[in-house]
């Protein structure tokens, strides 16, 4: 006994295990479940209001497209629609109760997927880029930073929004 | 065809964008919205360098239109960032509701602008 040799755990420790990368347990998996953005419906959700997202810029940009002078309105605006959205929204589902069940699902598809996919910070970077390019320093400047600062100001006052509706509703 | 597969790819960069947004945030645990300050800045990126080929290399306009205004549109978000500056005022960080805001937009520009360049130069 002073060897600590059982016969069931001698000489484990020299031994290297050839699969150390599988479990002890084969069910261990199902006691520890993927991380939500791992699993394919949590995908699904965020890819359907991803394409809506798209769609409806796409839309918006054809119709008021930019032409590299003036003031990028189609950009402009649906940026701040989307960030009154998603502020309304994540408010909305936050006061209702926890992150689970439709609520996630909710935010997956129309936070994550639609507002995101909706909404473009690459596009806004692309038009100031070509104001600048185009000499126009003024509108660039001006457009970069009043989309930044009213940005703020949507998705705020969407919060706030969506406070006062949930407030309301609990009082009548 | 062309809307079509806009909207798709633009779908596909709204999944990239949740998938590179939770995996930042599970390695690196940080107040500070990095994950979508780098996925705002590389997309700009990219977006830049598209515009550059269509427009320096005689590039088939149809390329930024699928992937910029795709995927480059649907990956970056202006919604989550301004919804993580107005958190960060909630939570009393001021400096980093600042720094988030302003240094999106000027990171983002500079690597629009500078892939644009970029295409140019070469």
């Amino acid at each position: 006994m002073a060897t600590g040799d059982d016969g069931l755990h001698g000489d484990r420790d020299d031994v290297p295990d050839p699969h150390a990368e599988l479990p002890v347990d084969p069910d261990v998996d199902a006691l520890r479940p993927r991380p939500l953005h791992w699993r394919p419906t949590a995908l699904l959700w965020v890819f359907c209001g991803g394409v809506l997202g798209t769609a409806l810029r796409f839309a918006g940009e054809i119709l008021l497209p930019f032409e590299g002078a003036g003031w990028p309105w189609a950009t402009f605006m649906i940026n701040l629609a989307g960030a009154f959205i998603l502020g309304a929204l994540l408010e909305g589902l936050a006061r209702s109760g926890g992150d689970t069940g439709w609520r996630q699902r909710v935010r997956l598809f129309a936070g994550t997927g639609f507002c995101g996919a909706f909404t473009t910070y690459s596009t806004l970077a692309l038009e100031v880029s070509l104001l600048g390019k185009g000499g126009h320093i003024a509108v660039a400047i001006g457009y970069g930073l009043g989309s930044v600062v009213a940005g703020v100001v949507a998705a705020w006052l969407g919060i706030v929004s969506a406070a006062e509706v949930h407030r309301r509703r609990v009082h009548s | 065809m062309i809307a079509l597969l806009t909207m798709l790819v633009g779908a596909a960069g709204a999944v990239t964008r949740f998938l590179v947004d939770a995996e930042v945030k599970r390695r690196w645990p940080t107040t500070f919205p990095w994950a979508t300050f780098g996925i705002n800045v590389t997309g700009s990126l990219l977006l830049g360098i598209l515009a550059g080929a269509v427009l320096f290399h005689d590039q088939p306009s149809a390329w930024q239109t699928v992937v910029g205004t795709g995927f480059c549109g649907g990956y970056t978000t202006f919604s989550t960032a301004s919804f993580e500056t107005v958190r960060l005022v909630q939570q009393n960080a001021r400096g980093q509701a600042l720094l988030n805001a302003l240094g999106s937009l000027i990171a983002s520009v500079a690597a629009c602008a500078g892939g644009f360049a970029l295409v140019w130069i070469l």
